[in-house]
């Protein structure tokens, strides 16, 4: 084992890493606002009432979390095409991402629906609340917060699962570092370097997210109960 | 390009099927072993191997499997070690799986009342035998649901293998869409048997989480 590491040949090419981290971020970004209004939707159709409303949304998470990533970008990918659809990668990347953690946010954000307890519901319904403000005020909101670490740990994980798209050539950071490595033989440096970029920007997704829960939640903060 | 799905490329699919679990299993027992490794130096009294593990589960847990992957498979023969496209599928699960499965585990163990230990140690048990006589049959039973519900996303991760080149599910797949160019079918394909495996594991794991009072969400992509 001939150890000889040279970083500097790596480093040189810090502006393709950076468009390349902008990208992944980019798609995290997109993928977790859509991811979280198709979360909200899915999880109050899989409580619907209605039994083929609450039948689809439950056949879509089923159907997603029980696949690889990696065949439903393909899926996504050629199935657009063959509908004669042409889309750069960069969409199908976000569109397959979108799909995928949307499914994941429904379960979490489902569970966060169930933990509301039954009275509190009644107690609005007393108030004479509208089932929109219901769910708006009494539901929503508080099994959000009640479920915010998981999301985050999600969406951390939907920005690393996003390496993925390089499959399809999406320029994304882990795209920039096979074509990085080709270029310079520099195989071991080059995935190291990616792989400590990848958790800087876990760590700034979570910064992000205990920033933004600060904000958006303040009775957790004022109640001091750790995010 | 030319001819159509026919008996044989559903054999191949289906080797490749094998290979998959085969996969599975070796993420699973290799994973397993290093979890357990991780788990029990994660709550080691030791400080330094406490903060060592806890290192390396974040490591592992910021970065992506298929850049772990890449790193075994095209970083080590740079280094002067050569590497199958198996060798290195299984080093990658190991130490990805490891890292989540210890981190699972510790919770487990952790989450055994405190008490028990110390009517253990109240017995003059040694750490060693409280850990195997009283602490690990607990926290076993605590761990299953999760175990399992992990499963899933091992089996679904052995799909990055296909990037190094070795022929599991999603890799036969890719070979034979090659030749037959009909991505959409093929891949439809793939999906199907790819939840095949999935789906039973999953049911398995929801109801070992509902006899076992509160369920954890399980997360994961991929």
């Amino acid at each position: 084992m001939n150890l000889n590491l040279d970083f500097a040949a790596i480093i040189e090419r810090w502006p393709a890493f950076l468009d390349g981290a902008l990208l992944t971020l980019q798609l995290a970004f997109i993928a977790t606002v859509l991811g979280t209004v198709i979360g909200v939707l899915g999880a109050i159709g899989r409580r619907s009432s209605h039994p083929l409303v609450s039948r689809i949304c439950g056949i879509y998470v089923e159907a997603i979390r029980n696949t690889p990533l990696l065949v439903q970008i393909f899926l996504v990918y050629f199935g657009l095409a063959s509908l004669g659809l042409k889309f750069s990668a960069f969409a199908v990347a976000a569109a397959a991402l979108t799909i995928n953690v949307g499914a994941y946010t429904t379960e979490i954000i489902r569970a966060g629906f169930d933990s509301i307890p039954r009275g509190q519901i009644e107690a609005a319904e007393g108030l004479a609340l509208s089932k929109a403000q219901i769910y708006w005020h009494v539901v929503m909101w508080p099994a959000i917060e009640k479920v915010y670490p998981s999301l985050t740990s999600q969406f951390v994980l939907l920005m690393l699962a996003s390496s993925v798209t390089s499959q399809i050539s999406a320029e994304e950071l882990t795209a920039v570092a096979n074509y990085v490595q080709s270029d310079t033989y520099r195989a071991f440096e080059t995935y190291i370097l990616v792989a400590i970029v990848y958790i800087v920007l876990s760590l700034i997704m979570r910064a992000g997210f205990w920033l933004l829960g600060l904000v958006v939640f303040p009775r957790r903060r004022r109640l001091g109960t750790p995010l | 390009m030319g001819g159509s799905l026919n008996a044989n490329h559903l054999m191949f699919l289906g080797y490749g099927a094998l290979w998959t679990i085969g996969l599975s299993l070796i993420g699973l027992i290799g994973g397993g072993i290093a979890g357990f490794i991780i788990a029990l130096c994660r709550i080691s009294p030791n400080r330094i191997v406490r903060l060592l593990s806890a290192g390396y589960v974040q490591l592992i847990q910021g970065t992506p499997l298929l850049v772990i992957m890449f790193l075994t498979y095209f970083g080590l023969p740079t280094l002067g070690v050569t590497v199958s496209p198996l060798t290195a599928a299984g080093a990658s699960l190991t130490i990805y799986v490891g890292a989540y499965l210890g981190e699972i585990w510790r919770g487990s163990i952790e989450s055994v009342p405190k008490p028990q230990w110390e009517a253990a140690e109240g017995l003059g048990l040694s750490r060693a035998q409280r850990m195997i006589k009283v602490i690990l049959p607990q926290a076993m039973r605590i761990a299953t649901p999760p175990t399992v519900g992990f499963m899933v996303q091992i089996i679904k991760n052995t799909s990055l293998a296909s990037v190094v080149g070795f022929v599991e599910l999603a890799r036969s797949g890719q070979i034979i869409n090659n030749s037959l160019f009909e991505p959409f079918l093929i891949y439809t394909i793939i999906a199907v048997i790819y939840f095949a495996l999935c789906y039973p594991i999953s049911r398995i794991s929801r109801r070992l989480e509902m006899r076992s009072g509160p369920a954890r969400l399980s997360l994961g992509t991929a």
